[in-house]
């Protein structure tokens, strides 16, 4: 099932709809990295919230994602990480380390905000 | 509830072979934890293990199955998912069951942290024939 990814002023946001294959999951790190070029966005945030399960592959893809959008100009957030996927992860040992996550949405775009100023202001 | 534990005593079997049925694997376990009675959170938890065992499958042993039976344990109900393959078999068990141990790539946290999530985790493999992974989890 793919992903919707939506463009919106510098960022992309794409929502995870439903349970996702390993196979989906690296089609929408591929569409993530290809279309921080393609538009020239400086931020990119993936909701998992109606992600069912974050195992390790899942993980993994979204840790990269993060670091291979970071190397193309843009910040990722994850968002909506549910409490039970996140009990599941640190029994697991996964921890994400190296990405930012955030709440929700809300709070995904006020991180992203936050860090695209600043880094204009250092310009 | 109890008539539907009973119910579900005969194994559901999900054939794994594509990545696509890792997710069949895990939907069909948390289905299950939630009939007998598990909380979200443990039916969260179930459902990330048999999404590790199911992966392994495809990765090193192309195909295989994951078994999923409802137990009861004196009153207790339970969950025993048994994942079988017909693979190469791991050499090294007890590396292959620390943490931080992987040949594929991956986390080298899949068979620590399948135990770290149930409650009981026991893994036949022989070079050759192939690996079964039994784990159950039971009822707080």
């Amino acid at each position: 099932m793919p992903v919707p990814i939506l463009k919106q002023r510098d960022y992309l946001i794409a929502s995870i709809q439903a349970a996702l294959s390993d196979e989906d999951l690296r089609k929408l790190r591929q569409a993530l990295v290809a279309q921080v070029g393609e538009f020239r966005s400086r931020g990119v945030i993936v909701d998992v919230t109606a992600l069912d399960v974050m195992d390790s592959f899942a993980a993994r893809t979204l840790r990269d994602l993060a670091h291979m959008s970071r190397l193309r100009g843009a910040e990722t957030v994850i968002v909506g990480i549910q409490p039970e996927v996140a009990f599941a992860m640190v029994q697991l040992g996964l921890t994400l380390q190296g990405v930012t996550a955030a709440l929700d949405l809300e709070e995904g775009l006020t991180y992203l905000n936050r860090k695209t100023r600043q880094r204009k202001r250092a310009k | 509830m109890r008539d539907e534990a009973r119910d579900l005593a005969e194994e559901t079997v999900v054939p794994i072979k594509v990545d696509s049925d890792i997710v069949t694997a895990r939907q069909q376990g948390r289905a299950l934890a939630s009939l007998v009675g598990f909380s979200a959170t443990d039916a969260t938890l179930i459902a990330t293990a048999i999404s590790e065992l199911a992966r392994n499958i495809v990765l090193y042993a192309t195909r295989g199955e994951i078994a999923l039976t409802a137990v009861e344990n004196g009153g207790r109900p339970g969950v025993i998912v048994v994942a079988r393959d017909k693979g190469p078999g791991i050499p090294d068990l007890r590396r292959a069951t620390a943490g931080g141990y992987s040949t594929s790539g991956g986390l080298g946290l899949g068979l620590a942290g399948v135990r770290r999530l149930m409650d009981e985790f026991e893994i036949v493999s022989e070079v050759g024939t192939g690996t079964t992974v039994t784990a159950r989890k039971w009822k707080q």
